[in-house]
């Protein structure tokens, strides 16, 4: 039983870290910075989680702390992204030509 | 077995954490530097959560709850610069 | 420690002596230069943590990388227009 625990919170570990690398690499890859956000919080947020839920499964005994630190991440990771996608668009940062919906700007343009 | 899976695991965390370093390196834009930032921290919060299960030492996890408040305000304060706010 | 610390350790001293050198000589703009310096207070923190201090790890975490990075950004949206840069 305990074995079987072992086994399922590794293998949720390694699934987290490589939602970490996906992300990762989407940050590299990717051609501006609103796609970067994209990439660099909802990938990192999923595989953090798992991490967390990884290491429970591994140690149950730190589930309080865990589930502590994955509930804050849930709350605070997208507020965070929001207001960071918020600010450069405000500072007026470069669009590649593939991103071509801009909703934000329109709204500005419809009410001055 | 799970030390075999703990090792694979730090081995993508540390892949992720040179890719976040490159855009943080190469970024042209101080947006991208702030992104590259944040998953840096997100990514050291995983490797604290490794090295507590590796040494066992719950302890550790503190300092991952700390790092979970940093990251988000750091990210708030930036903002707010770039905006042109204060 | 174990040889996974030991590797961890060495890729956290390179990574932080690099971020201390782009905080030198990058491209000479504040905001790049203070978000370097907070990745080298980062990284540090993370590395008193694996020499196993997690007090003063927490320490570092709160007022190196937090409380310093937010005092300078926010002291330079306050004096920026000033003549000399």
């Amino acid at each position: 039983m305990t074995m079987l625990l072992d086994i399922i919170g590794g293998l949720l570990l390694v699934a987290g870290t490589a939602f970490l690398l996906f992300g990762g690499l989407g940050l590299v890859r990717m051609p501006d910075v609103f796609n970067r956000i994209q990439a660099g919080t909802k990938a990192t947020t999923l595989g953090t989680l798992l991490t967390l839920a990884g290491a429970t499964c591994l140690q149950p005994a730190w589930g309080v702390k865990l589930l502590l630190i994955g509930l804050f991440l849930l709350f605070t990771n997208p507020l965070s992204s929001q207001v960071l996608a918020r600010a450069a668009h405000r500072s007026g940062a470069g669009k590649s030509e593939k991103t071509s919906i801009d909703r934000l700007e329109e709204d500005q343009r419809k009410k001055p | 077995m799970v030390d075999w899976l703990i090792h694979l695991a730090a081995l993508f965390a540390g892949v992720a954490f040179l890719l976040a370093l490159t855009r943080f390196i190469k970024g042209p834009s101080a947006a991208d530097r702030v992104v590259a930032f944040d998953v840096l921290t997100i990514i050291s919060i995983t490797g604290i959560v490794l090295a507590a299960l590796t040494e066992g030492r719950g302890i550790y996890l503190d300092v991952a709850l700390v790092y979970a408040l940093l990251s988000f305000l750091g990210v708030i304060v930036v903002a707010r610069y770039l905006e042109g706010g204060f | 420690m174990t040889d996974l610390m030991t590797t961890m350790s060495l890729l956290l001293a390179a990574t932080t002596i690099g971020a201390a050198l782009m905080a030198i000589w990058g491209k000479r703009s504040l905001p790049i230069a203070i978000l370097a310096a907070g990745l080298v207070s980062l990284l540090a923190s993370v590395q008193f943590l694996l020499l196993a201090a997690p007090d003063v790890a927490m320490t570092e975490a709160a007022i190196g990388s937090g409380l310093t990075t937010f005092l300078f950004f926010f002291v330079l949206g306050r004096v920026r227009g000033g003549s000399n840069d």
